[in-house]
């Protein structure tokens, strides 16, 4: 076993059970913990994967915003969250065989189309990082969906201040 | 050398369990995890093909900063809804949600 | 063999051949050595906070007119040692309905976010941790884990007050981090990589300080706020929410916080210095790497004196005044920065490094009076607005003279 193959099982296995700990406990701010767990293991696998910028951009935007939001939000919905009752809903055994049929389907397709078994690419001489900002903004490549999504960030940053804004400022 | 089936694999479960948690929990926010589960577990997908198949092309890379934008923008808009909700109605819990029912 | 010029790379190499020799597997000694810097840069930077604490205690009172500690050991030198001491014997509560796990893990990661820093930090030409080519990113990211943990320290001490404070220290560092990123923008579009060793090595024409002050003042201010320092220092203010976040910690785990503030306001002087007044760089470091850190050092040691002063002189600022500043000015000024010297630098490319440096300072003296009218006109509003008749007609609602770059959300407050 290769270092990197043990290096990736450890990682994954991690990442699995973070998630699995993320739907299951009752704790909603030991859940939100957790899920900071899982997407720090999703950024160490980017790193793996020769992504080193969007390892970093994930910690920054995912752990250090919405994870944070996330938090907040468990905060301040503290005191309605205390009256619920159970943490599943009725259908849970419902969802589970679901979601264990889903995850078969996929890791079956996943593992027998042409290709799968196959190594990583050779990378390009050129950096990484020069070429994903260059096709960001060139306008034959992918300028129209990175102005696309800046505007869905301006609607939803305008959005979310009037939906959950303070309806009556103290002057 | 790692193939590019264990990263699928490692996606697909992640996946599954996104999709655990939003089919089964009550607490709305609890819903809006599983779905950052999902979100990401798509985003490993994306990185992985993105490495192993065609690593010249940046299509893959920049999929995965719009998926970012559209997770960010989508939590906090749902956090604001979920706030706002909790404001109105007293509960958090996504089976009380149900104004608009026939 | 060993050179004192270049005694860090030779050490290294002496003790890679010392090991090979013994008769260790090659990959074995490799990895170990290169674990090295791993394990001996955090002890190297908590040592450094045993001299800065110090200094820091002294030079503040002088500051204040008094003379700081001077009873144990000559000149106080040995006054951490004893506070230390103290820290370290103190009992360590948890108190009865925190959650243990992570009010344990809060220091923790108050300490990691801080230390983590100190890996892309280039000393000299050859002496750093890694050399990643998203530096200056990587700095903002494990910035991140620091806010995390006074989010955490403040929940689970199972306190009211804690909590207030967590809140308003997350939004403080929060509404701080957005001038910070963007100011580092500005050197990282000066060098043309966000590698820190780049960085450095771009400011061989002239340090970025002077060629881009502005960025460098905002960057100050914003990192006195990341830090907690005074005059932003709202988050433990002592005399005000009862020490904030850290109320409930007591013994080795407040220890962890102390030292992580001051050794997070040493690692930011560092950062000035990598970012804007030229790192290792200076007369004769390219041939002597150790001059390289011993220039890093006085250079890292000048800004946090500068933070120091600043922390002797202000009063402390409100937490909305402080959100204010952040948002309603440094904001918008640094976005208008961005934007004027990526325009600035990219017209002036073909040009001698000379007239280069006078366009881009021409711009940044344009967005400092752009910045001065607007702090001027939010000023002559505030008197206005406190010395307006009460009950208040139609003088309650604050309109702001429009920064354009800033999105305005739609108001809240009538609808």
């Amino acid at each position: 076993m290769a270092l990197a193959q043990i290096l990736f099982l450890i990682v994954a296995a991690l990442g699995v059970l973070a998630g699995l700990m993320v739907v299951t406990v009752r704790n909603l701010l030991h859940a939100a913990l957790w899920l900071i767990v899982a997407l720090f293991a999703v950024a160490v696998l980017f790193a793996m994967l020769d992504a080193g910028f969007l390892a970093v951009i994930q910690v920054v935007i995912y752990i250090g915003a919405i994870a944070i939001l996330i938090i907040f939000a468990i905060m301040l919905t503290r005191r309605e969250a205390l009256t619920a009752g159970p943490q599943d809903n009725r259908l849970w055994p419902v969802a589970g065989t679901l979601c264990a049929l889903v995850f078969l389907g996929l890791a079956w397709s996943a593992s027998n189309f042409a290709g799968a078994q196959s190594g990583p690419a050779k990378l390009p001489a050129s950096d990484a990082l020069v070429a994903l900002g260059t096709a960001l903004v060139s306008p034959d490549q992918y300028v129209v969906p990175f102005e696309v999504a800046s505007v869905l960030l301006l609607a939803a940053l305008i959005g979310s201040v009037a939906i959950a804004g303070d309806r009556n400022p103290s002057k | 050398m790692v193939p590019l089936s264990w990263y699928l694999v490692f996606s697909a479960a992640l996946f599954s369990l996104g999709l655990f948690g939003v089919l089964a929990r009550r607490n709305a926010v609890a819903i809006l995890l599983g779905i950052e589960l999902m979100l990401n577990a798509a985003n490993v997908n994306l990185v992985a093909f993105w490495r192993y198949m065609a690593p010249a092309r940046m299509g893959g890379q920049v999929f995965v900063v719009v998926v970012f934008a559209v997770a960010a923008a989508e939590a906090a808009v749902g956090l604001a809804l979920i706030i706002s909700f909790a404001r109105l109605r007293g509960s958090v819990d996504a089976d009380q949600a149900d104004l608009l029912r026939g | 063999m060993i050179q004192p010029g270049d005694l860090i790379a030779s050490l290294g190499s002496w003790l890679q051949r010392f090991l090979l020799s013994l008769g260790l597997a090659p990959s074995l000694v490799s990895l170990g050595v290169a674990l090295l810097p791993a394990i001996l840069l955090p002890v190297i930077s908590l040592m450094t906070a045993i001299p800065l604490i110090w200094l820091e205690r002294k030079w503040v009172a002088r500051l204040q007119d008094r003379i700081g500690p001077n009873r144990v050991g000559p000149f106080g030198v040995f006054q951490v040692f004893a506070d230390m001491v103290k820290i370290f014997t103190k009992e360590d509560l948890i108190p009865q309905g925190a959650d243990k796990i992570i009010f344990s893990l809060a220091p923790v990661l108050a300490m990691a976010g801080v230390i983590g820093v100190w890996a892309v930090l280039p000393f000299a030409a050859d002496v750093y941790g890694v050399n990643l080519n998203v530096g200056a990113l990587y700095v903002i990211a494990v910035g991140t884990f620091g806010m995390l943990a006074i989010l955490l320290a403040g929940w689970s001490s199972n306190n009211k007050y804690a909590l207030l404070g967590a809140y308003r220290a997350v939004a403080q560092l929060i509404s701080y981090e957005v001038p910070m990123v963007l100011t580092l923008l500005v050197p990282v579009m000066l060098a043309g990589s966000m590698g820190l060793n780049d960085i450095v090595r771009a400011q061989g024409n002239g340090w970025f300080v002077f060629l881009a002050p502005l960025a460098a003042i905002i960057f100050m201010i914003a990192a006195q706020a990341e830090v907690g320092r005074a005059p932003f220092d709202l988050l433990e203010a002592e005399s005000e929410l009862v020490a904030g976040f850290n109320i409930e910690y007591s013994g080795m785990k407040f220890g962890f916080f102390y030292v992580a503030e001051f050794l997070h306001s040493f690692t930011f002087g560092a950062l000035g210095a990598t970012f804007f007044l030229g790192g290792w760089l200076g007369p004769g470091s390219e041939t002597f790497p150790m001059l390289g850190v011993v220039y890093f050092l006085i250079k890292s040691f000048a800004v946090y004196f500068v933070f120091v002063w600043t922390r002797g002189t202000f009063p402390r600022i409100r937490i909305d005044q402080m959100i204010n500043l952040s948002w309603k000015l440094l904001t918008p000024a640094s976005l208008g920065l961005v934007a004027l010297i990526a325009v600035v630098h990219r017209a002036t490319q073909a040009t001698p490094p000379l007239l280069q440096a006078v366009v881009l300072l021409g711009a940044n003296l344009f967005v400092f009076f752009c910045a001065l009218l607007v702090m001027r006109s939010m000023g002559r509003m505030a008197r206005e607005r406190s010395t307006a008749p009460r009950p208040g007609s139609g003088s309650g609602k604050t309109t702001d003279p429009g920064q354009g770059a800033v999105a305005r959300p739609a108001s809240a407050s009538g609808d």
